[in-house]
């Protein structure tokens, strides 16, 4: 051991920069926060915007279940709520997920263990392709081509199993359901649930799997015991980037989804919520004070998938930090 | 440090211009085994090996004669892992690995179609260079990790933890920490561990890459008084760099050379003739240290 | 120097492990014992159609499988049913993916004339026959706003990208943390913000505010792609370059960045291929305009726009246009990728 009052002072290492690259730095970190600026001013505006909204309504805003302007010329009249549309959001999100985790998992697992390297370089393309097809391209098809058989399914899915209350259809309208819209939103997330899953499957470490194999397991053997417990949190992660995604849809859902007020847990009928569609749908025909109510619904959107994000990113960089 | 017990076994020095040791077991040592055919243990016809074009390996054939540990030794990149693998068929989850002739175990080519390559790797344990106990299990589950990848029912896990640990070496250090996890062992116990988790499923053979590369000379001790236990009751072959290791360890030995081609097989005898007198010069070059 | 080969003749590598042809057959049979039954049960029960046969499927090949592989035993039959879930569940998400990319093609292409591209529908209605009119105003007006887009959110998205790699100041995991999260503000809430600042303060939709709406989307897009780049550089390089006495300011400027300019050029595209296909933060910001505008204080089309604005009128030609159009926007995204994804390549090469 050396003592310590042989070991010499630190010197401190300081860098010091020119004028040219001390402006450089300025000029570089000025545009490198402007993206926390953005985010601030977005919460901030439309806090300004719709805060007249917050304080006439308060929580009753959140929870409420009517949407009425009452007399255009008297906002008094007016009794606003979004806890219906709030709750359908959840809603079609929740069903998304709960079909979206499971398939991607499968193809995840497909693309990773059990295709040819050649299928699996062509598959992982075809993977961002798809995540990149607009969500209106996903509506139309949705409205054109899912909605017939959702519906055609419905029907017998709503006899047989109508002892379940959310599966019973007391109105017997079927059609543009949350069910529907839950599907759709499923379709659209898959691919990034996906590509989160496949990215940390495929860094499961190599002499596990190769551990597993020596003790006589098979390949299913080797993935339920090494593969999908490494990849646990990415995956919670990605199903959260997955969920925020769903969570802030607009147009798929807009052309999939009968909007009611009314809170509403019945996912074959035709009726449902979703707050960026409301936004969608009023805002043409606003008056000023309901654009005002669209504001304050936007910020509780935005919140809402803020925070649904930062959760994302957290667990994600953690296991990426993991690995 | 409690000292390795090498009772029926010679410490031989690196530096080795003695005699041949004499054998207590004589039977054991038969140096015929090597060249022996027969229907027991594990034996190699004219194995080559690749990984797409790059011909890694030519024309190995060995016999692993029963209960006997032998040492597979030679310079990085000579094949002797690669034939390591081999022998319990790892070597197909390369991509673009490729192999030729024959691997016999029990008499049966355990590449023949209607092999069961799960069944056989079973009967055939590994352990890896680097301790790798699954992370998510703890320390009792790790070893009936096997069992509960094999799907068998086992009734009385607790026995099968109690002896593979104890035929390990471990028990007595973590029989009051078997709910830990694996990982929270010093690198020499994991690799007990890992040990003792191949034991449980009763395998015939024990295939052993550099168990103790990764591992400082007091675990390293231990894990060799461990495999020279285990000896009595399996075959055991074991890729070393460690020519000391070799020496302790070992019954028979194989001098693995890759001259600027494939690895081969240059030298395989009782490891006190390859060590004493070796009949290659090559061979003499390696285990008196001029390189490798 | 000899080698061992010259002594031993070399037979053919082989590879016995590979799945034998009977193999294969076993496979095929059991696939084709599965379409049946399910055909069986999509044409009999009520749960038919496609869903039903597709679904029938992803049910009835585990099943088949794991009637045929029991007599392996436990741990073989587990190992080939979950091979066979796996299966099925992929077949199960990939055919509505090929559903929509077919769709979109069959529909769409009736749309299409000589003139398609190179009319607007400023004469025509959407109701009218599909002889006339076009989308060239909707592919102008999604040119132009992603053009002002980029010339914005590039240079602020690799600054962004700079600040975290290269000057790693105070902030760099913060601006980082908030970028990612910013990727995932609902594009609505984005054309919520746009609509409620800009169009509120200069009167009404226009250009601008659409594409100022795009940059909010890309910028997050650009950013994280070009920090994946920037780390890509060698710290080698920019030690030899302060070596030569360089100030960080030239290093970044004559050494990092041109060596990864490709690899900007594909951030830039795909942060474009982001946005192209956004259509709540335009319904709010850009809104429509039925002629090819010159105008960035006025409304200007957009593609996803007059797909979603063509799709309202419920007219079976309009409706075949809103289809031309996501043809169109479906050709746009795809092509933008297959180069973003080909200029990468070339970068992992390099």
């Amino acid at each position: 051991m050396i003592q310590d009052d042989l070991v010499p002072q630190h010197r401190k290492l300081v860098s010091s920069y020119t004028l040219v690259d001390r402006i450089f730095r300025r000029v570089i970190t000025t545009g490198g926060l402007f993206s926390l600026v953005i985010l601030g001013l977005i919460g901030a505006f439309l806090l300004y915007r719709g805060f007249e909204i917050f304080s006439d309504f308060g929580f009753s805003f959140i929870t409420g279940e009517v949407w009425n302007i009452g007399d255009p010329m008297d906002t008094s009249t007016a009794v606003l709520g979004i806890g219906a549309m709030l709750m359908g959001s959840v809603i079609t999100s929740v069903i998304a997920i709960v079909i979206a985790v499971p398939c991607a998992i499968a193809v995840a697992l497909f693309i990773e263990y059990y295709s040819p390297k050649r299928l699996r370089l062509i598959l992982t393309a075809v993977l961002d392709l798809v995540a990149a097809i607009p969500s209106v391209i996903f509506g139309i098809w949705g409205y054109a081509v899912l909605l017939p058989i959702i519906e055609d399914w419905s029907v017998p899915l709503e006899r047989w199993l109508d002892f379940i209350p959310i599966f019973s259809v007391p109105s017997g309208i079927f059609g543009r359901s949350p069910f529907l819209a839950g599907v759709l939103l499923a379709l659209m997330v898959i691919p990034i649930v996906t590509s989160v899953a496949r990215e940390v499957y495929s860094q499961a470490p190599r002499d596990l799997i190769d551990a597993s194999y020596a003790l006589g397991g098979t390949r299913w053997g080797a993935i339920r015991n090494v593969v999908i417990p490494f990849g646990r949190s990415g995956l919670v992660g990605g199903a959260m980037l997955g969920l925020g995604r769903a969570l802030g849809e607009t147009v798929a859902v807009y052309l999939t989804l009968n909007l009611v007020f009314d809170i509403n847990f019945r996912i074959l009928g035709s009726a449902g919520g979703n707050v960026a569609s409301l936004i969608a749908t009023k805002f043409g025909e606003a008056t000023e004070y309901e654009l005002k109510a669209l504001m304050a619904a936007g910020l509780v959107l935005f919140l809402v998938t803020l925070l649904v994000n930062f959760m994302a990113s957290f667990i994600v960089n953690r296991s990426r930090k993991i690995l | 440090m409690d000292t390795p017990n090498l009772e029926t076994k010679e410490v031989i020095n690196s530096n080795i211009q003695m005699e041949p040791t004499v054998m207590n077991d004589t039977t054991r040592r038969n140096a015929d085994n090597l060249e022996a055919k027969g229907e027991s243990g594990l034996e190699t016809r004219g194995v080559h090996a690749w990984f797409d074009k790059h011909h890694a390996l030519a024309d190995v054939s060995l016999h692993f004669p029963e209960n006997t540990v032998t040492g597979l030794i030679g310079p990085s990149g000579c094949g002797k892992s690669t034939f390591l693998r081999l022998l319990n068929r790892m070597h197909e989850f390369i991509p673009k690995a490729a192999m030729a002739g024959q691997v016999l175990f029990e008499g049966n080519d355990i590449y023949a179609d209607d092999v069961n390559a799960i069944d056989m790797r079973r009967r055939i344990g590994m352990v890896f260079q680097k301790p790798n106990p699954f992370p998510a299990m703890n320390i009792g589950e790790n070893v009936v990790a096997g069992l509960k990848l094999s799907k068998i029912k086992s009734d009385n896990k607790d026995e099968v933890i109690e002896d593979c640990l104890t035929r390990a070496g471990l028990w007595n250090e973590v029989k009051d920490r078997l709910k830990s996890p694996g990982g929270s062992l010093s690198g020499g116990q994991q690799q007990r561990l890992c040990i003792a988790r191949s034991l449980a499923l009763k395998p015939d053979v024990l295939l052993l890459d550099e168990p103790c590369s990764a591992l400082d000379p007091g675990s390293t001790l231990r894990v060799e008084e461990t495999i020279v236990q285990l000896s009595e009751s399996m075959t055991i072959v074991i890729v070393t760099h460690n020519m000391q290791q070799a020496a302790r360890v070992s019954d028979y030995c194989a001098f693995f050379l890759s001259d600027g081609g494939p690895g081969h097989l240059v030298e395989a005898d009782l490891t006190t003739s390859i060590f004493s007198n070796p009949k290659d010069t090559r061979t003499a070059d390696y285990v008196q240290g001029r390189f490798g | 120097m000899t080698t061992i080969l010259d002594a031993v003749e070399v037979p053919t590598p082989k590879r016995p492990w590979n799945k034998k042809r009977q193999t294969f057959i076993r496979s095929a049979i059991l696939m084709s014992i599965s379409l049946v039954f399910s055909w069986l049960l999509s044409s009999t029960t009520e749960l038919g159609g496609v869903l039903g046969f597709y679904l029938g499927l992803a049910v009835c090949l585990p099943v088949v499988v794991l009637i045929e592989s029991i007599r392996h035993g436990r741990n073989v039959a587990i190992d080939r049913v979950a091979s066979s879930v796996i299966l099925a569940m992929f077949g199960v998400v990939v055919i509505p993916w090929i559903s929509i990319v077919t769709t979109v093609y069959q529909k769409g292409s009736k749309a299409f004339y000589w003139g398609y591209l190179t009319t607007d529908m400023r004469f025509t209605a959407s109701g009218e026959s599909l002889e006339f009119g076009g989308a060239l105003h909707a592919i102008v007006g999604t040119l132009v706003m992603v053009l002002i887009a980029s010339l914005i959110s590039v240079p602020l998205g690799i600054t962004a990208a700079i600040y975290i790699v290269e000057i790693k100041g105070r902030f760099a995991s913060s601006v980082r943390f908030f970028t990612q999260a910013m990727s995932g503000v609902p594009s609505i809430v984005a054309g919520l913000f746009i609509y409620s600042t800009i169009c509120i303060f200069f009167g009404g939709f226009s250009a601008w505010a659409g594409a100022l709406a795009y940059t909010i989307l890309m910028l997050p897009t650009v950013a994280r792609t070009s920090e994946e780049v920037l780390k890509l550089v060698p710290d080698e390089l920019r030690a030899a370059s302060y070596a030569l006495g360089a100030s960080q300011a030239r290093t970044v400027f004559q050494v990092v960045l041109p060596t990864i300019a490709t690899g900007l050029v594909t951030s830039a595209i795909l942060g474009i291929a982001r946005v192209a296909g956004e259509t709540a933060p335009l319904l709010l910001t850009a809104s429509y305009f039925v002629a090819t505008s010159r105008n960035l204080n006025e409304p200007i089309a957009s593609l996803p726009i007059y797909i979603f604005s063509n799709l309202g009128l419920g007219d079976a030609n309009a409706t075949t246009r809103a289809w031309g159009g996501s043809l169109v926007l479906l050709i746009v995204v795809f092509v933008l990728f297959s180069v973003a994804r080909g200029l990468s390549a070339r970068l992992s090469r390099k």
